[in-house]
């Protein structure tokens, strides 16, 4: 269920959507932006911090303070974490410190954070949609009782001073921009890598602010026994990948499915695939590229046989250059890839990846050259 | 636990969105023909449930939906897979409800469910929708419903009724987590966390037949209507767009006439012109072998 949930058409303008009242006067207080910093095992996770660069442009254009909002249990490693905040863009650091904090769980990250917005009244706060991240968030806003607007990949600040957030909707074919009108904070996720890394400023610095938690360990229900690091070989580098390469349908079967992997493996890169591919279990689910899948920003992607719906698109949108190669030319993919060809990737993905192959050999000499000797 | 255990499903009925298609001229979604379906992940969540009915014996599952009268034939569907009970929630109250103001319609109507077949000691959703893909609603109903919440779950290690304990693995960035809670709880279940069974024909039978139990706003005891559909909904759609094509169109390699290999010579020349660094980056892993 969705923040647009019934696939009903738009409504017209002239309903609720128009109607903006006066903001009431008790959450006219609600002041600056923040992000939840996700911390954990001494590490912060790089969603938040491309949050930060994504919150330093709202905080500016509001003329507000940015916040992180950072929890956990050792003081020591959070204020070195706090340093890396101020570092990519916060003004001011939150920092809840307790024994209770030292794994993520719902139940205490929930108190805290609910506890430090109704103590300081943030106007919009924004959370990785990660696995934690979503399972805060959520929590967080019906507590709260205000708007969440899950898994957005833009967000502007209109002439109103109110946070739009975009965002695909209808299982992905198109984009829709949500408002949280009458109530504060204004929430929002973004998936991971959907938004750039901002740079660094060494030596950077902010203002710290210490807020207690009051809660015991006796008193919360959940445990947490262990953790079971996932290793690395089990992990697909896909979203690192600086070359990706992806089939969807048009692959029409699980065996053409090879064409990709080969090819991807020529170019040293990973392979992925569309969702209705990952739901036909003809890639594993974390090879899934798009909207409920994998993020991607890598140098060159090539999707074979994929028709690029939106859902598949705001995965891939940050690459630098995409390649499609799909037999339909109405095909969407063609409407943001940098170069197409209206093929059937079955036929045309073998031949290719032999081209390249022999293109990219020490002993290849480019057939045009002999030619012009 | 001296009664029976109460397991209830929440499901959602959502268009096949492999089939949805947007009209080009209009940017408007063509529905017809269309299909729905129960949300994939929901499967997950159903199949869990049963397999926990299964084991503890003495129990049952409610499956329960909101949405249009339609949505009774994934209820239908959920009882031939083997769900006891069906609930359909279904008001025009409820229409354009974001997610704060579904979970609120959701866990008023677990509420009525408890006090007419027993409490919950158990709820399960899906991770998300493939409609929505929010993953915000299953969140929601543990906050309002005052239960523990384990999302992501993508096994239950043990589960002991007599003393209300439940031990999960659940997914968390970099690993996995192993967690011990509190019955009651809520709990999200990841992709392939099972698989869901063939219902039996028994199944079929009784699911073709069984009343699908529907519920207005006011048969669920819902309290306050205002908090329900767009009126209780937090968040405004303000527009709903097509996305734009890139100003600059995609530079199409040109098949006619040629021949595959042609093709694929020309497409790799466009890459490499575009991108010459790509060239030299892959010559330079090449030379590294």
């Amino acid at each position: 269920m969705s923040n647009a949930p019934q696939p009903t058409p738009p409504r017209p303008a002239g309903g609720r959507a128009s109607k903006k009242a006066e903001l009431p006067e008790h959450l006219k207080a609600y002041r600056h932006v923040w992000v939840f910093i996700e911390y954990e095992r001494g590490a912060i996770h790089p969603v938040s911090l491309e949050l930060l660069g994504e919150g330093r442009k709202l905080a500016d254009k509001l003329g507000v303070e940015l916040a992180g909002v950072l929890m956990g249990a050792s003081h020591a490693d959070l204020l070195l974490a706090a340093t890396d905040c101020f570092e990519f863009g916060a003004d001011v650091v939150y920092l809840v410190t307790d024994p209770v904090l030292a794994d993520y769980r719902n139940e205490p990250f929930t108190k805290a954070m609910t506890d430090l917005v109704n103590a300081y009244q943030p106007e919009i706060l924004l959370l990785g949609a990660t696995t934690l991240g979503r399972d805060l968030a959520g929590s967080v806003a019906t507590t709260l009782l205000t708007g969440l607007t899950a898994d957005t990949t833009a967000l502007a600040i209109d002439e109103e001073r109110s946070l739009a957030a975009t965002r695909p909707t209808f299982g992905g074919s198109l984009l829709c921009t949500i408002y949280t009108l009458n109530f504060r904070p204004q929430m929002a996720t973004v998936r991971p890598r959907v938004m750039p890394m901002p740079e660094r400023r060494p030596g950077r610095l902010g203002r710290i602010v210490e807020h207690p938690l009051n809660l015991a360990e006796d008193d919360i229900i959940t445990k947490v026994l262990a953790f079971l690091p996932d290793r690395d070989s089990d992990k697909a580098q896909l979203a690192f990948a600086d070359i990706v390469v992806a089939g969807g349908l048009g692959l029409k079967s699980m065996e053409n499915f090879q064409h990709v992997k080969h090819l991807a493996q020529v170019l040293g890169g990973e392979y992925g695939g569309s969702r209705p591919v990952a739901h036909k279990g003809w890639i594993p689910a974390d090879r899934q590229i798009g909207q409920t899948g994998k993020t991607i920003r890598p140098k060159l992607y090539i999707a074979a046989g994929i028709s690029g719906a939106i859902q598949h698109r705001v995965g891939v949108d940050g690459a630098d250059l995409i390649v499609a190669i799909n037999s339909d030319p109405n095909a969407p993919i063609f409407d943001f890839a940098h170069v197409g060809i209206v093929a059937d990737a079955v036929e045309f993905l073998p031949v290719f990846t032999d081209a390249l192959r022999a293109r990219l050999s020490l002993h290849y000499v480019p057939e045009t050259f002999l030619v012009a000797k | 636990m001296n009664t029976k255990m109460h397991i209830v499903v929440c499901l959602k009925q959502v268009p096949d969105s492999a089939q949805i298609r947007v009209h080009p001229v209009t940017n408007t979604i063509m529905r017809q023909g269309v299909p729905s379906v129960i949300n994939p992940y929901d499967l997950f969540a159903l199949e869990e449930a049963l397999r926990l009915r299964d084991k503890v014996g003495a129990a049952e599952v409610t499956v329960l939906t909101m949405g249009p009268p339609m949505a009774e034939d994934s209820l239908r569907k959920a009882l031939a897979y083997g769900a006891d009970r069906a609930v359909l929630l279904t008001d025009r109250q409820f229409a354009g409800s974001d997610t704060l103001a579904t979970t609120y319609a959701l866990a008023s109507a677990i509420r009525k469910i408890g006090a007419t077949w027993g409490l919950p000691h158990v709820v399960f959703t899906g991770k998300q929708t493939i409609d929505g893909d929010t993953a915000q609603v299953g969140p929601g109903i543990a906050k309002r419903l005052n239960y523990n919440q384990l999302t992501y779950v993508s096994r239950i290690a043990s589960f002991e009724a007599e003393a209300a304990t439940i031990m999960v693995e659940r997914r968390a960035e970099g690993g996995v987590q192993v967690l011990t809670t509190r019955l009651p709880v809520l709990m999200t279940m990841l992709e392939d966390s099972n698989e869901i069974r063939r219902g039996t024909m028994a199944d079929a039978l009784r699911a073709a037949q069984a009343e699908i139990i529907k519920w207005s706003a006011v048969d669920a005891g819902i309290p306050e209507l205002t908090k329900c559909g767009l009126r209780g909904s937090p968040t405004v759609v303000k527009k709903v767009f097509a996305p734009t094509a890139r100003a600059e169109k995609a530079q199409q390699i040109p098949v006619s006439g040629r021949s595959w290999s042609e093709m694929a010579d020309d497409m790799i020349q466009a890459i490499f012109t575009r991108r010459p660094g790509l060239e030299t980056d892959l010559l330079a892993r090449t030379e590294n072998f």
